[in-house]
């Protein structure tokens, strides 16, 4: 039987509910959290790492929390070719798995950084980003300090060059352009997927952009092409 | 078979170029403090580990692997193993 979406708790996860609610109530797909000690990820059509403070961000951001006993089901679910998201501390924590390539390092001001951003989409062909169009302008906020998104200059021409970044930080015209890149990464990017494109991690949090009493719910929008995915229709 | 306890110390660097906020942050504040001549600073991290091993090179070798996999992330940063020192002995039953 499906159990759909599942939403990874960590000690430190803070992004977990939100999630939950996005595609409970947001888009009415079955959810359910799913302890980090969990073993066993049978059921689920796909599986989302929260935003958060994981382990207290201690060492590095997600490096503790990539050793946890559920990241081996939801390694072997990521190589199955199964929709895996990360968000904001996710996103971090699949790095640190190396389910996706580069790094991320502490913004260029070194302050946190919590407010709506733009974001160009540049790429709908992933599993998370089906209901988007390539050129897309999307708001999503933001709540990191460590954000900045790293990758060699080698693994950088081969992300480009596979179409692997999915979300630039823009302005309103679709330019993605220094003064809307807060937080220093290079060339921009806010989101990227990998080379199978069912792993996809951003920073940005479309979960917390799904409730119009909040604001706009682009990530609503992103976050229903799940149902593409899911064994029982929602 | 006795081991010993070392004290084991790594420091991690950020490797050269990757950009380093906290570096650059600090370079601007000594700036301010009207300290002259300063060209570069980088922050990285000193990472103390207490170990029982039978020699000195065994507890070396034994960080460096904790090092390889947790301690730094070869991605973005480098490090080298620092002093390594024997605290105290321990009898230890093989």
């Amino acid at each position: 039987m499906s159990r759909g979406i599942a939403v990874v708790t960590f000690p430190g996860s803070n992004g977990d509910h939100d999630a939950l609610d996005a595609f409970r109530d947001g888009i009415g797909a079955p959810a359910e959290l799913v302890d980090y000690r969990a073993t066993d990820l049978t059921g689920f059509d796909a599986v989302v790492v929260p935003g958060g403070f994981s382990y207290g961000d201690y060492l590095r951001c997600g490096a503790i929390a990539r050793f946890a006993p559920v990241m081996e089901p939801l390694r072997a679910f990521a190589e199955r070719g199964r929709p895996v998201l990360g968000i904001c501390n996710g996103f971090q924590v699949l790095i640190e798995a190396h389910l996706l390539p580069g790094a991320l390092l502490k913004n260029r001001s070194l302050t946190f950084h919590s407010d709506w951003v733009k974001l160009r989409v540049e790429s709908g062909e992933t599993a998370w980003t089906g209901t988007l169009g390539e050129g897309e302008i999307v708001r999503f906020p933001v709540a990191h300090g460590v954000g900045n998104y790293f990758a060699d200059s080698a693994t950088l021409e081969r992300i480009e060059g596979n179409g692997q970044v999915v979300f630039r930080y823009s302005d309103e015209d679709g330019e993605s352009i220094e003064s809307a890149n807060f937080n220093g990464s290079v060339n921009g990017i806010a989101g990227i997927c990998n080379e199978r494109r069912n792993v996809v991690g951003l920073m940005p949090h479309p979960e917390r952009a799904s409730d119009p009493l909040l604001g706009p719910t682009d990530g609503l929008k992103m976050l229903s092409g799940i149902r593409a995915f899911l064994s029982v229709p929602a | 078979m006795t081991d010993s306890r070392w004290r084991v110390e790594v420091i991690v660097m950020p490797k050269d170029g990757v950009s380093d906020p906290q570096g650059e942050a600090v370079k601007g504040g000594l700036a301010m403090l009207g300290h002259a001549g300063v060209a570069r600073v980088r922050v990285g991290r000193h990472v103390v580990v207490d170990v029982d091993a039978p020699t000195a090179d065994a507890a070396k070798h034994a960080v460096t692997k904790m090092a390889e996999q947790l301690l730094a992330n070869p991605v973005i940063e480098q490090f080298e193993i620092g002093n390594v020192t024997e605290i105290h002995s321990t009898e230890v039953v093989r």
